[in-house]
């Protein structure tokens, strides 16, 4: 999930798809909000979750 | 049935350099709230004193919610896979929303059958068609690892649950003080009336993010570094396509159907009935070694084996195949089911330890199928195919609790009162169930020449954009 030109996430278009298209690059603050926006809530059920289940192990 | 057009697939074409991390994230945006749905047993005994009925009348807004899931996505399988995520996830989200809105009004007004059209029926056909609707265009995305990436979306399905639990209490105590969320307390019905608005608020958010975010593959794109002939030279594996219309005329079809189906119902039997299972398991004349408090904390363990197998085993499908992981799935369930029921009484980690990795299966069943599916029939109509297969989870939906519930009524007293040998004749049936579907999985084998689209004159892409005009 780092740069799309270090990892290679960009990929390689294929010959239907290079025609007038501009190359883009997609904002890493972009993809790290979007990571965050799902990451936070359902870092907080995992939590809430564990919560609960270590009740089994409290005895 | 056109679509606006910025909804439209064409308008969502990633150009070039597109980084594909941002598909995830659309997918679990959905698949967190449409995972709503395994939450709401958080709100069924209010909604039974509410409407001061039955807790089967009120069980019943799920199983209609899971029908439609099915029967949505399997009617509406092949609009997705025309119309693309966007259009798909806006939809699921429209559907999805409305189904909390009407079933906020009908908790309002205190008529039940609203809220049987608004969650059950409306909602219904939103999660449906969110849960087929990034499928395929993370397979395309992710054409070098497809189990990794349904495995992440679908996991979301599971992770939904665990979000939607603990919320929907805070919510609930947050619009009645007298509710905190302990055994013994209930919310009011208008409490739960306007978490149901709530929820709709959120969802819409989150869920439009998401179909804001999407974006679909260029014809011909692939990763940097990715050579398809690689995946064709694995066996099972085809770079062909064979369109959901004469997929289900295949055999192989019908053989993950009842793989899922199995393998599914398998799993609600442990489910349905996990918190009084445990202290039946461990209990001694009146009382049981299992405090309610610990039973809930394996329910909790369940839901992160649940969520955790989705994509611990999906991405291993990656690696080891789809066959040999189902083989594990079926076969090594078939073990542990026979361990639950002649040992798991004896001692509380074997039977926490063998329920959690079996649910962990279930999970990976589920996250597992659309790579199966790709596998078996090409990237063209995935979505669509996947759709239809989910008719199997409809099914299981209904067989799994009748199956448990039915062997349990033999039993004299309630889930609660029982011991462990009244679970036994429905363990046993789970493991025959689980042996058919190992048989059924055995015999996948490659699809018939004779089911591939013709690929000389169009590329699935082009004949999907004809299919649009």
């Amino acid at each position: 999930m780092s740069s799309s030109a270090s990892t290679g996430n960009a990929g390689t278009a294929g010959p239907a798809s290079t025609g007038n298209q501009q190359p883009t690059h997609t904002p890493m603050g972009l993809i790290a909000f979007a990571w965050t926006l799902v990451g936070v809530p359902l870092a907080y059920g995992l939590y809430q979750t564990v919560k609960t289940a270590s009740s089994l192990f409290g005895g | 049935m056109a679509v606006p057009a910025f909804l439209a697939r064409e308008r969502i074409v990633a150009r070039p350099g597109f980084n594909r991390w941002l598909i995830p994230p659309a997918a679990l945006a959905v698949h967190l709230c449409i995972g709503q749905a395994y939450a709401t047993s958080v709100y069924k005994s209010a909604l039974v004193e509410h409407f001061d009925t039955s807790l089967t009348a009120i069980g019943i807004i799920f199983s209609i919610a899971i029908v439609m899931l099915g029967l949505s996505a399997a009617v509406f399988g092949k609009w997705v896979d025309r119309n693309g995520p966007r259009a798909a996830m806006a939809t699921s989200a429209a559907f999805w929303v409305t189904g909390f809105l009407v079933g906020s009004l009908g908790i309002a007004t205190e008529q039940l059958w609203l809220l049987y059209l608004g969650y059950g029926v409306i909602g219904g056909i939103g999660l449906g068609i969110g849960y087929i609707s990034p499928v395929s265009t993370l397979i395309k995305w992710f054409p070098d690892r497809p189990g990794l990436a349904t495995g992440m979306a679908i996991m979301g399905f599971g992770g939904g649950a665990l979000i939607a639990s603990p919320l929907s209490r805070q919510l609930m105590n947050f619009y009645d003080p007298d509710y905190d969320g302990t055994a013994g307390t209930v919310p009011s019905g208008e409490a739960v009336a306007l978490l149901f608005l709530t929820l709709a608020v959120l969802y819409a958010v989150f869920m439009s993010f998401g179909a804001l975010i999407v974006r679909v593959p260029a014809d011909g794109w692939k990763p940097d570094g990715f050579d398809p002939s690689t995946v064709k030279s694995k066996a099972l594996v085809t770079t062909d396509n064979v369109s959901a219309d004469n997929a289900i005329k295949t055999p192989q079809f019908w053989l993950l159907w009842i793989v899922l189906f199995c393998n599914v119902t398998a799993g609600i039997g442990i489910l349905e009935q996990a918190a009084p299972m445990i202290q039946d398991f461990f209990r001694d004349g009146e009382t049981s070694a299992v405090a309610a408090a610990t039973a809930a904390g394996f329910v909790g363990l369940l839901s992160l084996f649940n969520m955790g197998g989705r994509f611990v085993w999906s991405s291993t499908s990656d690696y080891i195949g789809r066959k040999p992981i189902y083989m594990i799935y079926l076969g090594v369930g078939i073990v542990l089911y026979i361990v639950l029921a002649t040992l798991g009484s004896t001692a509380t980690w074997i039977f926490v330890l063998t329920a959690a990795v079996i649910i962990s299966f279930y999970g990976g069943g589920f996250a597992t199928i659309p790579a199966y599916l790709r596998d078996l029939f090409g990237t063209f109509q995935v979505g669509a195919i996947h759709g239809r297969l989910l008719t199997a989870w409809s099914a299981a939906g209904i067989a799994g609790p009748l199956i448990i519930n039915g062997v349990l009524d033999m039993a004299e007293g309630e889930p609660g009162e029982l011991v462990a040998g009244d679970y036994r004749p429905a363990l046993f049936i789970m493991v025959g169930l689980l042996v058919i579907g190992f048989i059924a999985n055995l015999l996948v084998k490659p699809v018939a020449d004779k089911w591939h689209e013709p690929t000389a004159a169009q590329s699935p892409a082009t004949k999907e954009a004809s299919a649009v005009r």
